[in-house]
């Protein structure tokens, strides 16, 4: 039960970092440190009491594997997040050659 | 960036000459028994992108341009990409989208599993390429393209 | 081979995308026939799905021949084949348009590669069966959202992008973690089976929680009210093609489509959820229309004005009688259509007088008539004027309110859309009459496809009444209704269409 709490607990630091940083590149370190967060969650909500990994050899039977659903559909999710984070350094990259700034108090063109 | 011009120190160079086939041997590997231990596509195309990205780091970027060339590597993205929507279409013909129609031999030989090894291909193809393009568009930012492929 | 269109709504726009940027670049006029043609076919099929949804009633799909709650399933029903036909259509028309557009633009085959995987992106969340396909279809689109409005890169584009981005970034991960609290305790993704056992479960905190962090994920995506602070930014950077893109079906098949399939069928809708959603609509409806009066930036007041007419849809189906839901879901139709029209006229004035400052503009109505024709046509019925479309959908949602009791949100809306109306006199007044300026003396009318595709949004704005009537109306609204009202009898229908 304290393993989810502290996954929560990873996922409002992150959040604490895309919200209070002021710098571009430390927000999209808070981003990441959320994907990693809710990943987590989901593969420890596939854990079974004394399972085993869940790979199938011709030696052993199925039973009691942990729950190998979670895992698959977070592989797919670590794929996204690796997407969007690369996505987001090259616009930022791009924001520093036009703007000359990291700082976020100071890319203000669009207002109103 | 004018140390990426002449490349890193000797002993690391020698060293990369060293390993970085064996890198990509590995990442092959991983592909190849996909369907029999954990890995397949995704985490092989990823070891053989770095074996690239590794040849970069330590040489400079005309030499491995020589190697391998930025449009080169987007045509097997492409590639890599429409042999994975042909297999699916393909299935289509004879049932279900996506349906697994070659022969599935017995378990837990190479040649098994119908045609998801041949999906492992695909993807490891288009993770690969994908994965080196993004590392070159972030390092080299002197043409005016749109921000970041997937 | 009737049974196989389902994948052909995601395997069209992707085989269209890669067989775009490997031959694309090559050959000039390849990436405009080949997106032209790829959405032609998917508006085909998606009118065809309606024909099909009548003759042998709702459709599921298997995928790759595993029967659910093993394999994953594509679901063809009601409001299936309604949204089909709003985002395919509208596409189609986009696509015709922008053969011209991006012609100031370089690299047009990266423009129709991205524009082709965000298509193929919406049709997935629309017709997909399972929560986590669903949310792997939202992101492709998302992110092929977040390339394009930076497609320019210009500084307010990318800084717009950038704010898009993070922003979308933290609503998706919002909506991850749902999904896995969901997956926790009900141990399936399949929609349908887990339909029946939170039915069989009943209500309980953890589906509160689920709820809380699905209205926050889905209504960033939707740009409801607390939520809306991209939208304003983001839409009016991006190229005008796009913009008519993001605002007229991004936001509903994204946000308000996914929000509804999740609630009505999948969590079971309850009162508190129900008074969220007329709250959040309201608020929408009058924070968009009051902050949109003080703008002169043409695109950006037809962002606010996005906001406040998705409040109209949330608020009518929030209330959960049947004439609301008919209401909002009439509007959705309606806003793609008008809206979309709305940005590729602000486009077309781009296109011509290369401004977008109400005050730098005056009298382009003798120059531009295709122009400023479907651009008033577009106004009046955004503002609610019989007979365009915009007035029968914004008279049902009326009409529900005050029969459900809630007098105050009826006021509320027709206080909105006077606001609308003066909002949208002021755009015609200072873009179109009046004097024409002396720099503006040598614009023309724009090119031909510009032309078709404003037209023909126009036309269907001018008839889009006629949706009401009994012959139409059993097969396109009427089905749709149903389906949300079912609730969470999905699961049985799903399931009896499976043997």
């Amino acid at each position: 039960m304290s393993v989810y709490f502290l996954c929560l607990v990873l996922f409002s630091v992150g959040l604490y970092c895309i919200l209070r940083k002021r710098n571009l590149i430390k927000i999209i370190i808070g981003i990441v440190i959320i994907e990693y967060a809710v990943h987590l969650f989901f593969i420890l909500v596939g854990y079974r009491m004394n399972g085993r990994v869940p790979i199938h050899s011709p030696d052993q039977t199925v039973l009691d594997m942990v729950d190998p659903l979670p895992q698959a559909l977070v592989l797919t999710a670590i794929v996204i997040g690796l997407a969007v984070t690369a996505m987001i350094a090259a616009i930022a990259m791009r924001v520093y050659e036009k703007y000359g700034t990291f700082d976020i108090t100071k890319i203000r063109k669009l207002k109103g | 960036m004018a140390k990426n011009q002449e490349g890193m120190t000797l002993i690391v160079k020698t060293i990369t000459r060293l390993t970085v086939g064996l890198i990509l041997l590995f990442g092959i590997y991983i592909v190849t028994h996909g369907h029999i231990s954990p890995g397949g596509g995704f985490a092989g195309g990823a070891i053989i992108a770095l074996s690239f990205i590794h040849i970069m780091l330590a040489f400079g970027k005309e030499v491995t341009f020589k190697k391998m060339n930025q449009s080169v590597m987007s045509f097997f993205e492409s590639v890599g990409a429409i042999m994975f929507i042909t297999f699916a279409i393909l299935g289509i013909g004879s049932g279900y989208f996506f349906l697994n129609f070659m022969l599935k031999g017995k378990p837990f030989k190479l040649f098994s599993s119908g045609l998801i090894p041949l999906y492992n291909l695909a993807i490891c193809l288009k993770v690969g390429a994908g994965l080196f393009i993004i590392f070159v568009i972030l390092v080299l930012l002197k043409t005016p393209k749109k921000g970041g492929e997937k | 081979m009737t049974n196989n269109i389902l994948p052909l709504f995601i395997a069209i726009p992707l085989a269209a995308t890669f067989l775009n940027s490997l031959i694309g670049k090559k050959v000039r006029f390849l990436s405009d026939l080949l997106s032209a043609v790829a959405t032609f076919c998917l508006a085909y099929l998606s009118i065809y799905s309606i024909f099909l949804l009548k003759h042998s009633g709702v459709l599921v799909y298997k995928v790759g021949g595993w029967a659910p709650p093993i394999g994953i399933s594509m679901v063809l029903d009601g409001l299936t084949s309604f949204m089909l036909v709003t985002v395919n259509l509208v596409a189609f028309l986009i696509s015709i348009y922008s053969i011209d557009y991006m012609k100031k633009y370089t690299e047009k085959w990266i423009f129709y590669c991205l524009f082709l995987l965000m298509v193929a992106g919406m049709n997935g969340v629309i017709i997909s069966g399972d929560v986590f396909n669903l949310y792997v279809f939202l992101e492709i689109a998302a992110v092929a959202s977040y390339a394009l409005v930076a497609f320019g890169t210009e500084h307010e584009e990318l800084e717009a992008s950038f704010k898009y981005a993070v922003m979308g970034a933290v609503a998706s991960s919002f909506i991850l973690l749902g999904i896995a609290f969901l997956y926790s305790i009900s141990s399936t993704l399949n929609m349908a089976d887990m339909s029946m056992e939170l039915a069989k479960r009943g209500a309980s905190p953890i589906v509160l929680l689920v709820s809380v962090f699905f209205l926050m994920g889905f209504g960033l995506k939707s740009a409801l009210v607390p939520f809306h602070a991209w939208l304003p930014d983001a839409h009016p950077s991006a190229p005008a093609p796009i913009s008519a893109m993001l605002s007229g079906v991004l936001i509903k098949s994204l946000g308000v489509y996914a929000m509804v399939r999740m609630f009505f069928s999948v969590l079971g809708i309850t009162p508190q959820v129900s008074g969220a959603f007329m709250m959040l609509g309201a608020l929408s409806m009058m924070v968009g229309v009051c902050l949109a009066l003080g703008q002169w930036d043409l695109k950006r007041l037809l962002a606010y004005h996005s906001i406040s007419q998705i409040g109209y849809v949330i608020l009518g189906i929030g209330l959960g009688t049947p004439l609301g839901v008919l209401g909002g879901l009439f509007h959705l139709f309606n806003h793609s259509i008008f809206k979309s029209l709305l940005f590729l006229n602000s486009g077309a004035v781009e296109y011509a007088a290369s401004t977008r400052d109400l005050q730098k503009m005056g009298g382009l109505k003798e120059k531009m008539p295709v122009t400023s024709g479907t651009s008033l046509i577009a106004s009046l019925s955004i503002a609610g004027i019989p007979p365009f479309n915009g007035f029968w959908s914004k008279l049902i949602i009326i009409i529900a309110c005050i029969q459900a009791g809630h007098f105050v949100y009826g006021l509320w809306a027709v206080l909105a859309s006077i606001l609308t109306l003066s909002s949208f006199m002021k755009v015609q007044r200072y873009a179109f009459l009046g004097e024409l300026k002396e720099k503006l003396k040598d614009i023309k009318e724009v090119p031909f496809f510009m032309k078709f595709s404003m037209v023909m949004l126009a036309v269907i704005c001018l008839i889009g009444g006629v949706l009401l009537l009994p012959v139409f109306f059993n097969d396109f609204l009427k089905v749709a209704q149903d389906t949300i009202l079912a609730g969470q009898n999905y699961a049985g229908i799903v399931f009896e269409s499976i043997k």
